[in-house]
């Protein structure tokens, strides 16, 4: 065996290893952490947004950049196919 | 891309404003029931698309240009943008929703299971934005890569 296939093994092996403990340490499907910020959203988007749909309110308000890039990136999409498809004058 | 056969035509025109309502009803109820802009965006963009499949691409070239469309979707940027700084102006910060609160333009606070369409302040006016860019963008893709495929053909002749 050569010393390539020797690295080879026993970095696949550590990274098996790391995939393992991560596995052995994932929380159980369906039950999420408690986090602060889900149950502040729930509790308050109807009194300061005043939107009945939670996440319409989290999408254009709390969490309004995010929506911006979306929207930047389908502009550029939108450019770049209008770029390249456009017309050539005869 | 060339026109269909009548029957698929035929259906096309009953289907279209069906298809048309139910996005449209999309984005205006954005902040009542599931989906927004850009989900009824999509919806939008594709009833147009299948106009463009039915009818082919002459015809539909003939009543509406790219041009056009990109200038409708630039106007849904600079609008989502104005609101966001709008909020800056009249509010606190950048996406600040300062429509809330007022009792006259989208500023009702609702109450819990009534689905009033008066509320959410600037949410609905950002769905009418994103919902404008979204239809104007994606069908706009379509056409000019369909308009490239008829050039092509024409070409080759």
């Amino acid at each position: 065996m050569s010393k390539r296939n020797l690295a080879a093994a026993a970095s696949l092996s550590i990274i098996a290893v790391i995939f393992l403990f991560s596995a052995l340490l994932m929380h159980s499907f369906g039950v999420p952490d408690e986090s602060e910020m889900d149950q502040y959203v729930i509790d308050n988007t109807q009194a300061e947004t005043g939107a009945n749909n939670g996440v319409t309110s989290v999408v254009f308000d709390y969490r309004g950049f995010d929506t911006l890039g979306e929207a930047t990136v389908l502009f550029t999409a939108v450019a770049g196919v209008i770029m390249i498809f456009r017309r050539r004058k005869e | 891309m060339s026109e269909m056969s009548k029957i698929v035509r035929t259906i096309t025109s009953i289907a279209f404003p069906f298809a048309m309502i139910y996005g449209l009803y999309v984005i205006a109820h954005g902040h009542l029931t599931p989906g927004g802009g850009f989900q009824g965006g999509a919806i939008v963009a594709s009833a147009c698309v299948m106009i463009l499949v039915a009818f082919g691409s002459k015809w539909t070239l003939d009543k509406i240009k790219e041009k056009r469309l990109s200038v409708f979707e630039s106007i849904g940027a600079v609008a989502f943008i104005g609101l966001a700084f709008l909020g800056l102006i009249f509010g606190t910060v950048f996406f600040n929703n300062f429509l809330v609160g007022n009792e006259y333009l989208f500023g009702v606070i609702p109450t819990t299971g009534v689905a009033n369409i008066n509320t959410a302040g600037i949410l609905p006016l950002m769905n009418f934005a994103v919902g404008l860019k979204v239809i104007a963008g994606l069908f706009a893709i379509v056409l000019v890569m369909a308009y490239a495929t008829t050039n092509y053909k024409e070409g080759k002749k």
